[in-house]
């Protein structure tokens, strides 16, 4: 497995030799395929397609399930809560970028050097995002308590004055994203590194003779050179910040009040609290188009435009 | 000369130092967290309410973990949890090795692609559907639709590895046994497949970590007895009159195999992790 072909890029790439044995070359191989892509249609496609279907009805579990056209994105328009809800998640998903990017770049460059148990302190780095969700999730709501908690109890030993962390509107989603950014500055790390891995070493031994710092090389060499794959991971961080649910779910359920209901809680809610599945499958349908589009403008600016 | 000299080892050693203090700095909330999970679990309640907190558990106590198993039904959970992940992993092995052997030789990149919408949408969107569908079936209750919904994570993980790594392998030998007369589905499980063994493992656990850790689909479609770990857990926070050490306990029962594994197999994990940027749901 080569560290330098990242999704994306062999999505991106052409087929290079796809006749090299005649024209049935290909075909032939389609039958290895035919198992999953059966199970693909049935549990990724089907739902796909079903999700349209009902997001242009008056879907409850039970009952009748008349057609109502376009109303229950009519309905959107109108839904404060729903559009609140967008805000909050690009809120959400803007700062659940940026700070694992930089994180996670710094922390490449580190691990990209040679120390002494660099893998065991790149394996204690990776654990937060392997370790199940829920499980991390319910251990910071108890170290967000806000008199029993020990993050309060470490504020004070600096001399600051507790927060209320997640039982207040106006801290709840910046504490969000420190779980988020504890949790997924790894993978940006992994990627990143990788990245880092596969540049070529003659720049920066002609930096070094040169008299170049630290600084320089990492500003004028790894940074640029990298940036492909740092635009792989920003764009990877920011799916899944989109699609984030685990621990918001369990650490408030969107609360206080609404003040953390992103896009993804509220369509559980909808489609699970409510039972409004009509209303639910259309705001999947936006949800889903959102993330695309946002994807295919990052992949778009990529492509053309190189870091300067 | 020497004063030179003696100024590039000091600016050396500071770099090094520079280098040392920033790794400390960027494990340490990992390092802090985990120790201060432990710590809860191993505690008795007295000293988890305490404030000031205490930090080291004196005496460390297993009764959280013993009030977890007795007033939860934990055997049963980890047995679901078991048969889920190891079912979902399973099928996924079966289907996806052929599949990305069969994708990579195509070299069909429109398939790949309907594979990255997959790991673009959100898990929930495909719950709507699928929770109607097993209602209709009456499987809403077993354990089926939980293996069935899991092959939404695991499929995917194990085809994009399994594209990468048959990709990178030489084709020559493949192509020798098939001068010599072998089909291309022998070609397939007797030339490629032991090759690119490695890569299997890589594929097996990552899609098993992340159906593991799967929480969404077991919340909307698990019943009472079919509950899986992490869902179980979360019950345990919202049903029981809440305290820390039984709950800490518990969350460190949920993921303890996770964190054991990622330690033994660290190399692959990060092979896989960073070819793929996969995770699943």
């Amino acid at each position: 497995m080569s560290a330098s072909t990242t999704p994306i890029d062999r999505v991106a790439a052409k087929p290079s030799d796809p006749f090299r044995h005649g024209p049935n070359y290909a075909r032939r191989y389609w039958v290895f395929a035919m198992p999953a892509a059966i199970v693909v249609a049935a549990v990724i496609v089907f739902p796909w397609i079903f999700t349209l279907f009902m997001s242009v009805h008056d879907w409850k579990v039970s009952g009748a399930v008349p057609f109502v056209g376009m109303a229950n994105y009519a309905k959107m328009l109108v839904d404060d809560r729903f559009q609140w809800a967008i805000v909050r998640t690009l809120i959400f998903t803007a700062a659940s970028v940026i700070a694992p990017v930089i994180l996670g770049v710094w922390a490449a460059v580190c691990f990209a050097s040679n120390f002494r148990l660099r893998g065991l302190a790149r394996t204690i780095f990776i654990l937060p995002m392997m370790a199940t969700p829920v499980a991390i999730s319910l251990v910071w709501t108890m170290m967000f308590h806000p008199q029993l908690g020990v993050l309060n109890y470490l504020l004070s030993l600096v001399g600051l004055p507790p927060s209320a962390w997640v039982y207040d509107s106006a801290t709840v989603i910046p504490t969000l994203v420190m779980v988020e950014t504890w949790q997924w500055t790894p993978l940006v790390m992994l990627i990143v590194l990788g990245g880092i891995a596969s540049l070529p070493s003659d720049p920066y031994e002609a930096a070094i003779l040169d008299g170049a710092n630290t600084w320089q090389m990492f500003r004028h060499i790894t940074l640029p050179l990298a940036w492909p794959f740092i635009v792989v991971a920003s764009v990877i961080r920011m799916i899944d910040a989109l699609k984030a649910f685990d621990t918001i779910y369990v650490i408030t359920l969107g609360g206080p009040g609404t003040s953390s209901e992103t896009l993804n809680i509220l369509l559980y809610q909808t489609a699970f609290a409510y039972y409004d599945l009509g209303y639910g499958s259309a705001m999947v349908v936006i949800f889903f188009l959102l993330i695309l589009l946002i994807s295919i403008l990052l992949l778009h600016v990529r492509q053309k435009q190189a870091f300067q | 000369m020497t004063r030179s000299r003696s100024r590039h080892r000091l600016k050396r050693l500071a770099g090094r130092a520079g280098l040392y203090f920033s790794v400390l700095v960027l494990i340490s909330p990992a390092i802090l967290f985990f120790l201060w999970m432990l710590s809860l679990s191993f505690k008795n309640e007295a000293d988890n309410t305490a404030f000031p907190p205490v930090f080291i558990p004196n005496p460390p106590t297993f009764d959280n973990f013993v009030d977890v198993f007795a007033k939860n039904d934990f055997l049963t959970y980890t047995i679901n949890s078991v048969i889920v992940s190891f079912s979902a992993t399973g099928l996924a092995l079966l289907l996806g090795v052929p599949a990305g052997y069969g994708i990579a030789k195509a070299k069909a990149t429109k398939a790949a692609v309907l594979i990255l919408i997959a790991r673009v949408t959100p898990g929930l969107s495909y719950l709507i559907p699928l929770f109607l569908l097993f209602q209709w079936l009456g499987m809403i209750g077993t354990l089926a639709p939980l293996v069935i919904t899991h092959l939404v994570i695991t499929v995917p993980i194990v085809v994009w590895i399994m594209i990468g790594y048959f990709e990178g392998l030489p084709g020559e030998l493949e192509e020798a046994a098939l001068v010599d007369g072998a089909t291309i589905w022998q070609a397939f499980r007797y030339v490629a497949m032991p090759l690119a063994r490695p890569g299997i493992t890589v594929a097996m656990i990552l899609a098993f970590i992340f159906s593991w850790n799967n929480f969404i689909f077991g919340v909307v479609l698990a019943g009472r007895s079919t509950r899986t770990l992490p869902v179980a857990v979360y019950n345990v926070l919202t049903f029981e009159q809440i305290s820390w050490g039984p709950l800490a306990a518990a969350a460190l029962v949920v993921t303890a195999p996770v964190l054991l594994l990622t330690l033994l197999m660290q190399k692959e994990i990060v092979a896989g992790l960073t070819a793929g940027g996969v995770k699943g749901g």
